[in-house]
């Protein structure tokens, strides 16, 4: 069952990352390959006892950010027009390719390395309270941080959007 | 384990699936009739019966599925053949996580009336939710409308916003109930405490003073926090998209929004998303807020300990387990009527009034709840220390 769900989730992910790139002319279809590629991300958050990760991934990569890519989409109407000048860089799409070999042959040593067996882990780990107590004690200056990172943003959001500063 | 699995999913199934959604919609045409000084649906029959209305249902079904099924010109053929499936297998998924009853040990096997009895409960509701947008905002881009295409930028923001605020506004529950996992909050919500208890507690009143502990009040959500309920609310029917809040359909500005090229059974997938996304509301309120399977005043463990010597473990752990099914869904009855009667006695939000409901109240009274809230909790643990 777990491994029959990591093929068809990385499967998944792969196909759907594979397809964002593929689809370069059409943005929507580029975005929607990027929903399927995090909603299969988030399959294997959860298969990994990572359930909350899993579900952080789905509600604010799938179900809030892509949705404001798309949003982003619609209003600027870029049905079919794509990115402009894909393919006049040449030294691009060389190091393109350069880096898909190499994580195709990362991929290939990864498999033929076979499976290690699930990890058994206790019931806690992975669970909304596990992760609570790790990010307010061990980890909380960096929570800190991060929090004042992202009040800038929102600051600096305000600041761009508004037209006139009273 | 297995059996109690089959029988919670049939649960589920006969209750969401055959009885609320068609159900439903004979509801809502009662309802506005009766709130309209009309009588309502009244014609459907079958060899004469009408039990009042209840066949419009099944016509309802029958027409939908033999209408035709159009594909407007220039639409992209494969998104706008799976939005609906994306509307609606939220709606139907989510209820997965809502326990209607507690866990029961009869005859030996266990029954826990929850199909999937999640620790991070609340959050997967969330998630689901949130996958919902795709369901609407694809379905006016797909069907190469500028209606539709109105409708799902509409769509988008709208839900995207609410999102935040329904997340945001329940926090403060959670962080007195200490959990994520709905049915743990129907367990904590059977316990009382004392209004006046912290009189004792702070040496107001001397220790054997009896009237201190004749009020009592159930630990529901609601009681504890008050405000956030109709905030949560008030989001959460918003998310759903009826009216007052329907501005992406909107028929008298953008025709019917999103689902303008659907048509048949397709569009009626569209609605029965609406519906079901209405029991659920329902149901997660009544979880979260409303006490969930259980009566106040009265904690499942002393109905069943109070039936036991005349009746035996086994039928008193049934009668309960009855009881708090029936409980359940009288309260989430209760829950849906109140929608029905927003939506039919509110006239729809400008749209730039929905988004400023969102962003300028909702969020910053529930940041502002959050704070208060965590300084009510120190309080309370300050002065029960003692």
């Amino acid at each position: 069952m777990r491994n029959g769900l990591f093929w068809i989730f990385s499967v998944a992910a792969l196909g759907g990352a594979v397809g964002v790139v593929a689809n370069v002319r059409n943005a929507i279809n580029s975005a929607l390959n990027l929903v399927v590629c995090m909603l299969a991300l988030a399959g294997l958050y959860v298969l990994l006892e990572a359930q909350f990760v899993g579900l952080i991934q789905v509600m604010v990569y799938a179900g809030a950010i892509v949705v404001l890519f798309l949003f982003v989409i619609m209003l600027l109407n870029l049905r079919g027009s794509g990115a402009a000048g894909a393919e006049s860089q040449p030294l691009l799409k060389l190091a393109g390719v350069a880096l898909v070999a190499a994580g195709g042959v990362y991929l290939v040593r990864v498999l033929a390395a076979g499976r290690a067996p699930w990890p058994d882990v206790d019931p806690s780990y992975g669970t909304t309270r596990a992760i609570g107590e790790a990010l307010y004690t061990d980890y909380v200056l960096a929570v800190q941080v991060a929090g004042v990172l992202l009040l800038a943003g929102i600051l600096a959001a305000v600041v761009l959007a508004k037209k006139r500063l009273d | 384990m297995a059996t109690s699995t089959v029988f919670v999913a049939l649960f589920i199934f006969a209750i969401v699936m055959l009885v609320f959604a068609p159900v439903m919609t004979w509801v809502e045409r009662k309802q506005s009739a009766l709130m309209q000084d009309r009588i309502g649906a009244n014609r459907a029959e079958i060899f004469g019966i009408k039990a009042l209305g209840l066949i419009h249902p099944l016509a309802d079904v029958i027409k939908m599925i033999t209408k035709e099924d159009t594909m407007p010109t220039g639409a992209h053929r494969f998104i706008h053949l799976i939005s609906p499936f994306i509307a609606v297998t939220p709606a139907v998924i989510s209820f997965a996580v809502i326990p209607y009853g507690g866990t029961y040990e009869m005859w030996g096997a266990k029954f826990s009336l929850v199909v999937a009895d999640l620790d991070y409960g609340v959050l997967y509701l969330f998630a689901i939710g949130s996958i919902a947008t795709y369901g609407s905002m694809l379905a006016g881009w797909a069907g190469n409308n500028n209606y539709g295409m109105l409708g799902s930028i509409r769509v988008s923001a709208q839900m995207i916003s609410y999102e935040v605020a329904i997340g945001v506004t329940v926090i403060g529950l959670f962080m007195i109930f200490g959990t994520l996992r709905l049915s743990d909050m129907g367990v904590l919500q059977q316990e009382t405490f004392r209004v006046f208890g912290f009189l004792k507690h702070l040496g107001w009143v001397s220790a054997e003073t009896k009237w201190v502990d004749w009020l009592t009040l159930p630990m529901w959500g609601v009681i504890l926090q008050p405000l956030p309920f109709f905030m949560f609310m008030t989001a959460l029917m918003a998310e759903n998209k009826r009216a007052p809040f329907d501005t992406p359909e909107g028929e008298s500005e953008i025709v019917a929004g999103y689902f303008i090229e659907y048509s048949g059974m397709k569009f009626g997938l569209y609605m029965m998303g609406e519906w079901i996304e209405v029991v659920v509301i329902s149901g997660l309120l009544a979880a979260m807020f409303l006490g969930g399977w259980s009566l106040p005043w009265l904690p499942e463990s002393k109905i069943i300990s109070s039936l036991t010597p005349t009746f035996g473990a086994n039928i008193a752990n049934l009668l309960a387990m009855v009881l708090a099914v029936h409980v359940f869904i009288g309260k989430v009855i209760a829950l849906i009527f109140f929608q029905m009667l927003v939506r039919w006695s509110m006239p729809r939000f400008r749209y730039d009034q929905v988004m400023n409901l969102g962003w300028k109240i909702l969020l910053p009274l529930s940041l502002a709840n959050i704070v208060l809230t965590a300084i009510g909790i120190l309080i309370v643990q300050e002065v029960t220390r003692t």
